[in-house]
């Protein structure tokens, strides 16, 4: 019997690690520059979000990245949520309302703006993706709801993207308005330098380096992709310590029953 | 398996149990003799159980809120994630349930695989067994599309496109696949219907696979039949019941692990862009676990070719019984075997490795000798040993496996360290 409970942690670890393998090497395929590192709070089993980064955050993404990006998914009340970057209910509505959003029809049938509300969903920068390309050379600047998602190792590869400008290598040949990044597949990039130091001065005090600025945006757009990081993290760890003593007692339970057998013979 | 006759014990039992045995049932299930010597590759029948009823559940939670258009299906699945109550944990514990599922049932094949536990009495379970695994594919594959990424809608796009390789009415078979001249809504919401029934048929093949698998029992490390009842089995419950629930719940603890920490990581990236007709992406791979199929479809340069070598590779598995000759059914006693199991275990991680790379170059050929390598496998090797290989001598019964030849007992032994 005792050798029979070794075998399950064997089966139990081998099983894991085969697939975390395939996955690595299908991930292998794409890395073909290590991309800058940072510190981020939210790795890790009990990260979670670091609220004035999240504040600043979103006001980078305000300021830096709203003219060409949406975030169709959030909406202005999800930044007084627990998680997020917990403004407080006056602050999201002031922000709410220094934006105009569509409304309508009326009774008399005609659409109209209004200052936006807590309910309303983040106003998109351009009307529709055609518009989004026509008015930056033809490439789309994607909507940053799940983008973080949707890249491999997605925050440390825009952090990077947004560090990554540089001047283009010697013989290089690159056409107007696309711009040369150390970090884009093909390292040609339609979007333009964008991080400047002191490009916004954070109500905090804190001084506004590119570094800090770029961390700051994509801490922000994490919390875009995963709203409920922090509460997964925290259910998580506690779903699996609950599993453990569970596992202890089903264990010393099991061995108890077995022995009846083992010693009958 | 001799069982004594049941009677309940209360007058209304009887009354019940006469009209509809389901005491005798619970009975029956409760007293199932299950071989002493099971090891824990025995547990994942049970973990798959679970598996199957976690998928359900949480599936039917999706799709209260989910919406099967093409414009809508994309946002409808952020809205569980980010406006449902817990709704990012149904859709995780649903997407990486599906990973673990498949994770399982490898490893349940490739028990059987080892044990030789599809040999006489037992093909039925077997067979049964490949159809649910068959669904099992179909199921997960319509369930990918449905979040309707990038990879959603192109894995649609190839597999659908297979099809248009069968000759004269291949292009209509696709059109009447996809509702439309392309994938799109109409794809989608069939491909919902049929994912939300699918499901529900491996259930009702389930409940048969464990039928058949009462009538002879289980297989057991040894392989040998059960000579006496009373001294070689314990019955189901308590033994059995407590061991899997040890298994399942460590089992538990590495699907959290993934649902909590790690939840895309078994996934594409791209899958969290939105589908889009015009771009198709730099490699369109399936998930993990359709992988191995994947490499023997595009190992073959034909492209009806390689859809019929994809599914004989799927379809030789229903032959095994018959194309295994040897008579002894554990691989403890079969020291050649043994080693070719292995290889074929390594072969079937290689095919995998290579389905998730673009087919070209070194890659091609590695996945060409796989894929050669996997049906000679099954055709030539399985035959032939069971004729040549000089097997090791059986014990003559599972309880003491002995007969003063030290040899299988330190082989029985190994077997269980493994
Ligand atoms: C002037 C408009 C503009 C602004 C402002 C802008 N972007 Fe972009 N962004 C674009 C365009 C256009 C693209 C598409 C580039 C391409 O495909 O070549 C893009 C693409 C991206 C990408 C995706 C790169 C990839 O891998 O495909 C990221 C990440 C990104 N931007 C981040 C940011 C961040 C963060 C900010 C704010 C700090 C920002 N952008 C501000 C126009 C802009
Ligand atoms: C054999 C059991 C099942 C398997 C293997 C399975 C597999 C999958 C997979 C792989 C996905 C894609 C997950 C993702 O990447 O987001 C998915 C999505 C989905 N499944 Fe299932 N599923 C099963 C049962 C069910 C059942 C019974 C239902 C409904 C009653 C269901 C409803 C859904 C819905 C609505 C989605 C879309 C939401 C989403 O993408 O998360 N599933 N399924």
């Amino acid at each position: 019997m005792q050798k029979k409970f070794k075998n399950i942690f064997k089966v139990l670890c081998i099983s894991p690690l085969l697939i975390i393998f395939i996955n690595l090497s299908v991930a292998a395929e794409v890395s073909r520059i290590d991309l800058l590192k940072t510190n981020w709070s939210f790795e890790g089993i009990f990260g979670k979000f670091d609220r004035s980064a999240l504040q600043r955050g979103y006001q980078v993404y305000n300021e830096a990245c709203s003219s060409c990006h949406s975030i169709q998914y959030l909406s202005y009340r999800n930044l007084t949520e627990k998680g997020g970057p917990e403004f407080s209910e006056e602050q999201a509505k002031e922000i709410a309302a220094s934006f105009e959003v569509m409304d309508g029809p009326n009774s008399e049938g005609e659409m109209f703006t209004r200052p936006g509300r807590l309910s309303d969903q983040f106003i998109k920068p351009y009307p529709n993706i055609e518009a989004a390309k026509f008015a930056n050379g033809g490439a789309y600047p994607p909507d940053m709801s799940v983008l973080v998602k949707a890249r491999k190792d997605g925050a440390n590869y825009i952090y990077s993207l947004i560090l990554g400008y540089e001047d283009p290598p010697a013989g290089f040949e690159i056409e107007d308005d696309v711009y040369y990044n150390k970090y884009m597949p093909g390292n040609q990039i339609k979007m333009p330098k964008v991080l400047n130091k002191g490009l916004v001065e954070y109500a905090d005090g804190t001084e506004a380096t590119e570094q800090q600025m770029a961390k700051d945006v994509v801490t922000f757009l994490t919390w875009a992709s995963e709203p409920h990081l922090e509460a997964r993290h925290k259910t998580g760890f506690k779903v699996i310590l609950y599993l453990l003593v569970l596992v202890a007692l089903v264990y010393f339970s099991m061995k108890k029953i077995w022995s009846r057998i083992e010693t009958k013979q | 398996m001799s069982e004594e006759k049941y009677v309940p014990k209360s007058k209304l039992g009887q009354w019940f149990d006469s009209r509809l045995p389901l005491l005798t049932l619970a009975h029956h299930i409760n007293d199932y003799p299950t071989p002493k010597n099971l090891n824990y590759w025995w547990t994942f029948g049970g973990i798959l159980t679970f598996f199957l009823i976690v998928q359900i559940i949480t599936g039917l939670v999706l799709a209260m809120h989910y919406v099967a258009h093409a414009d809508l299906a994309f946002g409808s699945v952020e809205h569980i994630m980010r406006d449902v109550n817990y709704g990012w944990l149904i859709r995780y514990l649903h997407a990486n349930g599906s990973s673990m599922f498949f994770l399982a049932v490898y490893i349940h094949i490739f028990r059987a695989l080892f044990y030789g536990s599809y040999k006489a009495p037992r093909e039925m379970i077997w067979i049964i067994g490949m159809l649910i695994y068959m669904l099992m594919m179909a199921t997960a594959f319509m369930g990918y599309v449905l979040p309707w990424g990038q990879m959603s809608f192109w894995a649609a796009t190839v597999i659908t496109n297979l099809f248009s390789a069968i000759p004269l009415v291949g292009e209509s078979i696709t059109t009447w696949l996809w509702g439309g001249y392309a994938v799109g809504s109409p794809t989608l919401t069939r491909f919902f219907s049929l994912h939300y029934l699918m499901p529900f048929l491996i259930f009702g093949l389930v409940i048969l696979h464990i039928w058949a698998l009462h009538i002879p029992g289980n297989n057991n490390p040894v392989g040998i039949d059960i000579k006496q009842l009373s001294k070689e089995t314990v019955p189901f419950h308590p033994y059995i019941i407590i061991k899997d629930l040890y298994a399942l719940l460590i089992f538990l603890i590495i699907f959290s692990g993934f649902v909590f920490f790690v939840p895309n990581v078994l996934g594409h990236p791209d899958n969290y862009i939105e589908a889009n007709p015009m771009i198709t992406p730099t490699h369109i791979v399936p998930e993990w676990y359709l992988l191995p199929f994947y490499a023997i479809l595009r190992s073959i340069p034909d492209k009806l070719g390689g859809v019929v070598v994809m599914f004989a590779a799927v379809f030789i598995l229903m032959f095994l019984p018959w194309l295994d000759t040897s008579k002894v059914r554990s691989a403890v006693f079969r020291p050649l075997y043994k080693i070719f199991f292995w290889i074929l275990v390594i072969d079937v991680i290689v095919l995998g490795y290579i389905g998730a790379k673009p087919p070209e170059g070194m890659y091609l050929i590695i996945g060409r000798i796989a894929t050669i390598y996997y049906f000679v496998h099954f055709i030539l090797i399985m035959p032939i040993l069971g004729f040549k290989e000089k097997t090791k001598p059986l014990p003559l019964s599972i309880s003491d496996p002995v007969l003063g030849d030290e040899d299988k007992l330190s082989s029985e032994k190994t077997m269980n360290n493994r």
